[in-house]
């Protein structure tokens, strides 16, 4: 059978590379030094999503991604690599959002798409490691979720084997459809972009891009496949009280800048004792545990 | 993230070579299937931002995938099951990567599944390829033996073979055996024309890079009793027909990850490619000169992941208190691995831009008659190819030897260990002066352009051009060079002797080579300033090779060839 796939995806701060100018002196991030990117275990999430697309021939497979209209690049590098198309969910009520209002706003979009057998997403972003959106979205939906997946080993007859990771080892589980699955980054690394699919997709856009380019505007609109999505909170009938800040019963206090600076360097001598000394030091102090 | 596309300027620079707006107008038919495909380009800047990008995911997948293979693929190496070669595990890894990026069939026509690319930027995914690991670079590169399907076999073979190739299927040529190595016409592999027209092949084939591909192209003697080149033909073998075993792959010295088959051929069905007797004097030279220009590329890229290897480690490597780099006798090393790294890439892409202008206009005149004009054009660019491919192929592999073994030196202690990449390098760098003819292979292809003046033609047009003030000075050393190859050319051929001309062959191959990358570095630093230095660096050496060659020829009397010879043996 053929699937209708949504790979939820986040555009993100690079944080894997921080510098020191990485947080400005308020303790937000600083945007403007840290490349967007397509956040890591999301790109494992759409290998997912395109490995069923390839096992179940006319499977559409469709990005979704909330942020400001510069996200369509997260849409537009979905396609480069399989993907059939996005949405951008877009709006000015959806700014300050914590995990609650996220998964609040996209399960609207989910909603409003419908039709729909598989939501796949990374486990978390690295921005904010909270792992929490996937689930949330699960169960405001109300369907079923499978976290830490490997593998989604196959779909057959409306149920989905998923090979999952959990603390000791790995566990293979079964669930119906439709559900969540969220992925985490020890699964299959996504395919590269694809050489017809770049030349392809490498004009499509989201509305508001498009009004901003005269010299391709009319060239995108002759072609469907090139109209990525952009919807906004009242696209998907979302109750702006469950919106954005508004939304967000999570409330930052204060962030702390934590800098790791070398301050002392001791010599370990290449025997026994010394070595246990070490580790037994490196316990305490929670580096290795 | 590491891109090996994005962190080569040289790369970026070629691509927006004056030339290429040519060659992309005449690749694309004006744009033709701009409204039939929706990955075809509108427009030269349209197509030129799709090569832009493609090699970019090129780029990606050389520097994250293949180069972090490439230690691996060398240790583990492909293994020889049931007659059947199984690649490293890793290599199944790059081969996925290629065929997920759709980076086969990268020149083939649109209408038979191919990204319909020039020459000139596969050729750039072939010397990123070759950076990150030579030996891939052989599985990947042999797509380019899509080209003879598509230039010689019927409508039907290629409707029937391309789009395989473009899916992914991989490609050998069969051509050398235990008796016929650099002599082909030796070849002895036996086709028999059965009572329904069709072929089939017995005997044995050796040296056989990739040879348990799926699409073999197969040299083989159709006409009983022949002795010479004009009795073998071509055929397509298919590896879903079967019959043909490997019997072992060889233990090579480099490019580990490429298996080298002997293969055994029994009642093995096969298609003839075009016409009979014209095997090896028609398609396997328009075969290996496509693969010739492949082995420039390969060196290219080796030479510069030689270079870069060798610049990081002067730059870390401390010795007498400070970084090596910064002692003048390692910083010479350095300059003039950059300098032949640069004049090597310039030649490369000068020549696979006149290979893409002929090659194009040859396939148009298969769609309507070319003009006048078009006609004077291919048969000026078919001439360039065919001086500049054996060349190429000659001086980058032969400088791409020179730069893997300084790269060793500048590792001193080290670079002798297995520790560090550079024995790699020098190990994968030393077939590609062999391969696809041996450089004085090349020398006997290339010195008709020295006697025709195909090269001197050629420098007195770089001679012609309008230069920026301040090169004049290196404009007038390579004009000064120029006078003493042309003195050289003169004396050699002056004396009646065809072994004496043999024998000063390559000096005078060389000389005008030195000069042709003078004057193109010459052309890119016009453009780029980036390439100043290896353009006084490049010529500083040169000068003084065409010297020492100059010096040589002057000083020998044609008689004094018999203390080299040996004619009893």
């Amino acid at each position: 059978m053929s699937l209708n796939i949504i790979v939820l995806a986040k555009q993100v701060p690079d944080t894997r590379n921080v510098g020191k100018d990485a947080m400005k002196a308020d303790g937000t991030i600083n945007r403007a030094v840290l490349p967007a990117i397509f956040n890591p275990e999301d790109l494992n999430a759409l290998e997912q999503a395109l490995k069923l697309k390839e096992q179940h021939p006319g499977s559409k497979v469709t990005v979704l991604t909330m942020g400001p209209a510069r996200a369509a690049e997260i849409v537009r590098e979905g396609m480069f690599r399989g993907a059939d198309g996005g949405i951008v969910l877009s709006d000015r009520a959806f700014a300050g959002s914590d995990t609650l209002a996220t998964s609040y706003a996209l399960s609207a979009a989910v909603r409003k798409i419908g039709d729909y057998d598989i939501i796949i997403g990374g486990r978390q972003a690295i921005d904010g490691d909270t792992a929490q959106v996937g689930p949330q979205i699960a169960e405001k939906l109300g369907i079923p979720q499978i976290t830490y997946a490997e593998d989604i080993i196959s779909v057959e007859d409306g149920v989905v084997t998923v090979k999952r990771r959990i603390e000791s080892g790995v566990e293979t589980v079964k669930a119906k459809l439709p559900l969540v699955v969220t992925v985490n980054g020890s699964a299959p690394d996504c395919r590269p972009r694809n050489a017809k699919a770049v030349q392809k997709y490498k004009y499509a856009a989201v509305p508001s891009e498009v009004a901003a380019d005269e010299a391709k505007k009319e060239f995108i609109e002759k072609r469907p496949y090139l109209s990525i999505g952009e919807w906004n909170a009242s696209t998907v009938d979302a109750d702006l009280a469950q919106c954005g800040l508004a939304g967000s019963p999570t409330k930052v206090k204060s962030i702390e800048n934590v800098v790791f600076t070398a301050k002392e360097a001791r010599r370990i001598e290449n025997n026994d004792e010394e070595l246990e000394g070490l580790i037994k030091d490196l316990i305490a102090n929670h580096t290795i545990g | 993230m590491a891109n090996f596309y994005n962190d080569n300027e040289a790369l970026k620079h070629y691509l927006s070579h004056p030339l290429m707006k040519k060659i992309v107008e005449l690749k694309e038919r004006n744009f033709a299937d701009a409204d039939k495909y929706d990955y075809a380009p509108q427009d030269f800047d349209d197509a030129v931002d799709s090569y832009d990008r493609v090699l970019e995911i090129v780029g990606d997948i050389c520097a994250n995938v293949i180069a972090e293979n490439a230690e691996e693929v060398d240790h583990t190496g492909p293994q020889v099951v049931n007659n059947r070669v199984k690649y490293a595990p890793a290599t199944e890894r790059n081969l996925e990567a290629c065929r997920k990026a759709g980076l086969m069939g990268m020149s083939m026509p649109r209408r038979l599944g191919g990204l319909n690319f020039p020459i000139t930027p596969y050729i750039m995914a072939a010397d990123m390829v070759s950076r990150a690991d030579a030996g891939f670079e052989n599985l990947w590169g042999l797509q380019d033996c899509a080209e003879t399907i598509y230039e010689f076999a019927s409508e039907e073979q290629k409707q029937k073979y391309i789009p395989r190739v473009c899916q992914g299927e991989t490609m050998s040529m069969d051509l050398t055996e235990p008796d016929a190595g650099s002599d082909l016409q030796s070849v002895m592999l036996k086709a028999t024309k059965k009572e329904d027209g069709s072929y089939v092949l017995n005997g044995v084939k050796r040296f056989i890079t990739n040879g348990d591909s799926d699409i073999h192209l197969v040299l083989a003697r159709s006409e009983e009793g022949s002795k010479d080149g004009r009795g073998l033909s071509m055929f397509i073998y298919d590896k879903r027909n079967g019959g043909v075993n490997v019997r072992r792959i060889e233990n090579k010295m480099g490019i580990k990850g490429s298996p080298t088959c002997e293969l055994v051929y029994k009642d093995a069905p096969a298609e003839l490619v075009g016409s009979t007797r014209l095997g090896l004097i028609k398609y396997v030279m328009a075969l290996m000169n496509g693969a010739r220009l492949g082995i420039a590329a390969q060196s290219v890229g080796i030479s510069e992941a030689a270079y870069r290897e060798a610049l990081q480690y002067a730059k870390e490597r401390q010795q007498f208190g400070k970084p090596i780099i910064n002692f003048p006798a390692v910083a010479e090393i350095l300059s003039l691995m950059k300098a032949k790294l640069d004049a090597s890439r310039a030649l490369l892409y000068a020549c696979s831009r006149f290979v893409d202008i002929y090659k194009i206009y040859d396939d148009i005149a298969k769609e309507r008659p070319l003009t006048v004009e078009e006609k004077k054009e291919q048969k000026y660019y078919s001439r360039l190819a065919d001086a500049f491919t054996p060349l190429a192929k000659g001086m980058t592999s032969e400088y791409c030897n020179q730069n893997t073994y300084d790269c060793i030196q500048i590792h001193g202690g080290s670079g002798f260990m297995k520790d560090y990449a550079c024995e790699r390098l020098y190990r994968d760098a030393r077939i590609t002066s062999i391969y696809e003819g041996t450089t004085q292979l090349q020398v006997v292809a290339a010195i008709r352009h020295v006697t025709t003046g195909t090269y001197l033609n050629k420098i007195r047009e770089f001679e012609a051009q309008e230069l920026k003030p301040e090169f004049e000075a290196v404009k007038n050393t390579l004009v000064f060079m120029t006078q003493q190859y042309a003195d050289a050319v003169q004396a050699v051929m002056g004396v009646d002797d065809s072994k004496y001309h043999d024998f000063m062959a390559r000096r005078l191959v060389e000389m005008a080579g030195h000069i042709i990358m003078g004057y193109l570095l010459l052309d890119d630093a016009q453009r780029n300033e980036e390439f100043n230095k290896s353009l006084v660096v490049y010529v500083k050496y040169g000068e003084a090779e065409v010297a020492r060659h100059a010096s040589f020829i002057g000083n020998f009397r044609p008689e004094q060839i018999e203390d080299y010879l040996y004619t009893n043996a």
